[in-house]
């Protein structure tokens, strides 16, 4: 069956079908990594886009029962150049092509997808439609129509409806409470991993209501779409913030940023793939991050001790941030991998470690007022 | 951190004659080496005993001295220019072997010379079988089991451990004879004690059994603040068992998904940083294809082939970059060469596939043995890039030079089935052949693969070529009726696309097609089916490239233009 791909600008792009028939609208964006689709497509923070994969050979190892990021696929359309009919891995349970079609999402095959990359590197990401129905003419009518990604508040769309916990073996050393604004299956494995029980909220939850159950930690998840109207968000975080230890990622670091003072703004392409490499201020150190964000803290508005710890080195944007005398920290990037380098696990451990000192801390101040 | 100050002057030292396993890619590193030494203002002096090489140009280095590469030579050359460093690990083994002697017999340390790069200890480390096993055995990185075995008893022992197939090899017999694989506990104690009576010192080395493995390599480089990336990873077509030389080879690995590929990542930068490299390093690893397990199979401390091949497939320098390491600067302080905007601290992502098939001399050694087997014969080596596997394998079979412009191949051919077989579950030059002649007579993929080992995701690709081939033979017909109709949207000129497509010459679609190659190519020029160029640069078109370079295929967008 044929498809088509319209951008907003007017292009048009004729391949086949991928997946289920019918139609799509999202922001259309590429991820330059050779390996994750399965993470990529089941990602909360792509919730409103259509993804690009610029590698053209997708699907060689198939669909699997381990790899999903969460519960169901959140991409709104998928683009690859070539999609392999017959996967060979020793996991695959499927083909892309029957996942998509089971999870009802439209893509697009066999077009020249180094294109369209360059298309949206040179003009920016835009609005557009995968479609197997209707005419080219029609369907940019429709996107011109069609509500704007910036306008959505993704999140809400995204977050958990009842807060829950998340499976822990054994005695944990810490009780973390992370906020759920489109959260990757594989941050509450990581904090498992470094012995932190985890309790997620719906994005919605009050500060008061996470406060009541006295977790030892905040974590800020990732999420999709524009950090500007996330101000019930922020509202949380502030409150949060003179409480108790926080870690944020990626949508964490921008709300953190937010409720230091600064805002927002968005990247011409965004940053996305598992190659993009970011400087450690303190030590120097480079690291090779796995990244998905169309946004970026503004370095000169911070206030109130929050300070730039991680830059980009490609376009020099902040990739993280740290607080001069809180327990806070952030990072733009993805320590949790999935897909991407694992080279960032490290940030759990620093968390832990930070929970640690925080509670030596609060029995020494304990032992003193008795 | 900037480069050493007191680097003024570098010796670097050459690759010498061109032998099987040491060819012309250690001139290419070299030359690149040399350039990059310069540009950070140093002088270059240059020694090699082989003239007929690019790095020996009167423009590449400051001083060149063609003289044989042994330590009184080498001495000498130093003794007079009096270097402040020397650069070893740019000319393969000679070049590394040369710099060891040096630094053995005194020569470095009586003229202050600096050994540049990595460190003289890490290369002992990774040379030596036995340090080597147990820095991977500290580091947490597994190697296979082996086992060194001299009575009955420990033989027995080896049995209860239950990792078959095992390989036996007596310890000091002429020529490796009473040697074998073990299947089972039988097949143990009867190879093994044999071996154990045919070794002169009574002893026989028993190791875990990898064959039908994948085998993947990464390319990583290091600098002296530790920071590390991948700069590409390979898999290998053929399976465990063929010299990586001697085997066809992809860039990037298909068959991984990103948990594999990581994992695998991950433990190459983990070797690299417990082995102290300052520069490239290649790491070979072994994969289990039906579980996570993996084993470490060898690491090369230096640029190798593979990096040559890794640099070529992606763009990035490896030699360039590992120069101005070796030198003191760092992954951040160096400039990305093509893009010219962003550094050397980057991972390149790849937007197509590169094929490298290995060239044998067994046509002009008729006699010659063609099984291939974990020494290495090839004589040379082809790279091909397109948009997907099969298109890439086909421009690389036709660079070959051996008369092959497409799956077919004359000794091929004429086998018997029973032949054939042999063929493709003996690895040998001419198995991509034989098993593309295994479809054409109507075996199946899981046939080949259980003769093969081979992943079924290459042969299903093999296949699929076969049949483009019977299908341009069916519709030859249609195709030449569209010489009169010139419809562009008949199912045949859609046929035509496509075997453009997935890498068919015109020459093949031709005979195929029964019709004349001239009419194929007129058709094609009448229906716009003609190649556009993409680039090589480094990042999948993330940023725009000021020094890129080209390959052809079959899409829609020219970039040349």
């Amino acid at each position: 069956m044929k498809a088509i791909l319209a951008l907003e600008d007017g292009t048009i792009f004729e391949g086949e079908s991928l997946g289920a028939s019918g139609e799509t609208f999202g922001e259309v964006v590429f991820n330059t990594g050779m390996t994750g689709y399965q993470e990529i497509l089941t990602d909360p923070s792509y919730a409103g886009q259509i993804v690009c994969l610029t590698y053209p050979m997708i699907g060689n190892y198939g669909v699997n029962a381990d790899d999903f990021e969460s519960r169901r696929v959140q991409v709104e359309g998928f683009i690859v150049r070539e999609a392999e009919s017959e996967p060979s891995n020793w996991r695959s349970g499927q083909t892309l092509n029957a996942f998509l079609k089971e999870r009802k999402i439209v893509g697009i095959r066999g077009i020249d997808t180094r294109a369209l990359t360059r298309a949206l590197r040179v003009r920016g990401v835009m609005m557009g439609a995968i479609s197997t129905e209707e005419s080219a003419a029609a369907l940019l009518s429709r996107i011109r129509s069609s509500p704007s990604y910036s306008g959505i508040d993704f999140v809400r769309k995204v977050t958990t409806e009842e807060p829950y916990e998340w499976s822990f073996e054994g005695e944990p050393e810490f009780h973390v409470a992370l906020l759920d604004c489109g959260v990757k299956f594989n941050i509450m494995r990581s904090l498992a991993k470094v012995g932190c029980k985890t309790t997620v909220y719906p994005c919605t939850t009050p500060a008061e209501a996470i406060l009541e159950r006295n977790p030892d930690g905040i974590m800020l998840s990732p999420g999709p779409g524009d950090p500007a109207l996330l101000g019930y968000v922020v509202e949380t975080v502030k409150k949060l913030a003179a409480k108790k230890p926080i870690m944020g990622v990626c949508l964490g670091n921008q709300l953190l940023g937010y409720a230091f003072g600064s805002r927002t703004f968005k990247l011409k392409f965004g940053h996305r793939g598992s190659n993009h490499p970011v400087k450690d201020l303190t030590t120097g150190r480079v690291y090779i991050t796995s990244q998905n964000h169309g946004f970026a803290v503004d370095p000169n508005e911070l206030k109130d001790g929050m300070e730039v710890a991680h830059i980009n080195l490609n376009d020099g944007t902040v990739e993280g941030l740290r607080h001069r005398e809180l327990p806070i920290f952030s990072i733009q990037y993805h320590p949790e991998a999935s897909p991407g380098p694992t080279d960032s696990a490290y940030f759990f451990r620093q968390f832990v470690e930070m929970l640690r000192k925080q509670r030596g801390d609060r029995d020494v101040s304990g032992e003193s007022a008795s | 951190m900037p480069r050493h100050p007191d680097i003024h002057k570098v010796m670097v030292i050459g690759s010498g004659p061109i032998i099987i396993g040491q060819a012309a890619e250690f001139d290419y590193a070299g030359t690149q080496a040399c350039k990059a030494l310069r540009e950070e203002g140093c002088k270059v002096v240059l020694i090699n005993s082989n003239p007929a090489t690019i790095m020996t140009d009167v423009e590449i280095a400051d001083r060149v001295y063609i003289e044989p590469l042994n330590v009184e030579f080498a001495t000498r050359v130093i003794a007079q220019e009096r270097p402040d460093g020397l650069l070893p690990t740019l000319g393969g083994q000679t070049g590394l072997n040369l710099a060891t002697q040096l630094a053995e017999s005194g020569t470095l340390e009586k003229y202050h010379v600096r050994l540049l790069g990595t460190p003289l200890q890490s290369i002992r480390m990774a040379e030596d079988r036995e340090e080597f096993r147990a820095l991977m055995n500290r580091i947490g990185e597994p190697v296979p089991e082996s086992w060194i075995v001299e009575t009955e008893e420990q033989l027995a022992e080896v049995c209860h451990v239950g990792l078959w197939p095992l390989i036996v090899r007596p310890a000091y017999t002429l020529g490796g004879t009473g040697g074998g694989v073990a299947r089972n506990a039988e097949e143990l104690m009867e190879i093994g004690m044999r071996g154990l009576k045919l070794s002169m010192r009574h002893q026989v080395m028993v190791e875990r059994s990898l064959l039908g493995w994948k085998e993947i390599e990464y390319e990583v480089m290091r600098d002296a603040n530790n920071t590390c990336i991948t700069v590409c990873n390979m898999e290998n077509f053929d399976p465990m068992g063929v010299h990586t030389g001697d085997s066809i080879v992809v860039a990037p690995s298909q068959t991984l998904s990103d948990k594999e590929y990581q994992m695998l990542r991950s433990a190459s930068l983990n070797i690299i940083r417990s082995l102290g490299i300052e520069g490239g390093c290649n790491v070979q690893l072994a994969l289990d294809p039906d579980s996570f397990q993996y084993y470490v199979i060898e690491v090369n401390p230096r640029v190798s082939r593979s990096s040559a091949l890794a640099s070529k497939a992606t763009g990035y320098p490896i030699a360039r970059v590992a120069a101005k390491i070796a030198i003191g600067l760092q992954l951040d302080e160096i400039e990305n060469a093509v893009t010219r905007k962003t550094l050397a601290c980057f991972e390149p992502s790849l937007d197509y596939c590169v094929v490298k098939i290995p060239r044998w001399p067994f046509d002009k050694f008729m006699v010659a043995d063609r099984r291939i087997t974990t020494q290495m014969k090839a004589t040379g080596e082809v790279m091909a890039i397109d948009r997907s596997f099969e298109p890439a394998l086909m421009k690389a079979i036709r660079s070959l030079e051996i008369g092959a412009y497409g799956l077919t191949a004359k000794n091929v051919h004429a086998l018997s089935d029973m032949q054939l077989e042999e063929k493709i579950a003996t690895p040998n030059d001419e198995r991509m052949f034989a098993i593309a002649e295994a479809f054409r007579r109507g075996m199946m993929v899981e046939e080949v693969q259980a003769l093969s080992q081979i992943d079924r995701w290459f042969l299903q690709r093999l296949q699929r070529l076969v049949a483009m081939e019977t299908r341009l033979k069916v519709h030859g017909r249609a195709i030449a009726a569209l010489a009169d109709t010139l419809d562009s949207d008949a199912p045949a000129a859609d046929l035509l696309r496509e075997a453009k497509r997935i890498g068919f010459s015109d020459r093949q679609i031709a005979e195929y097609a029964g019709l004349p190659e001239s009419l194929i190519r007129s058709l094609r020029r009448a229906f716009g089916i003609v190649p556009t160029y993409k680039m090589v640069d480094t990042c999948a078109a993330e940023f725009e490239a000021a020094t890129p370079y080209f390959y052809s295929c079959y899409d829609r967008e020219d970039e040349s233009i």
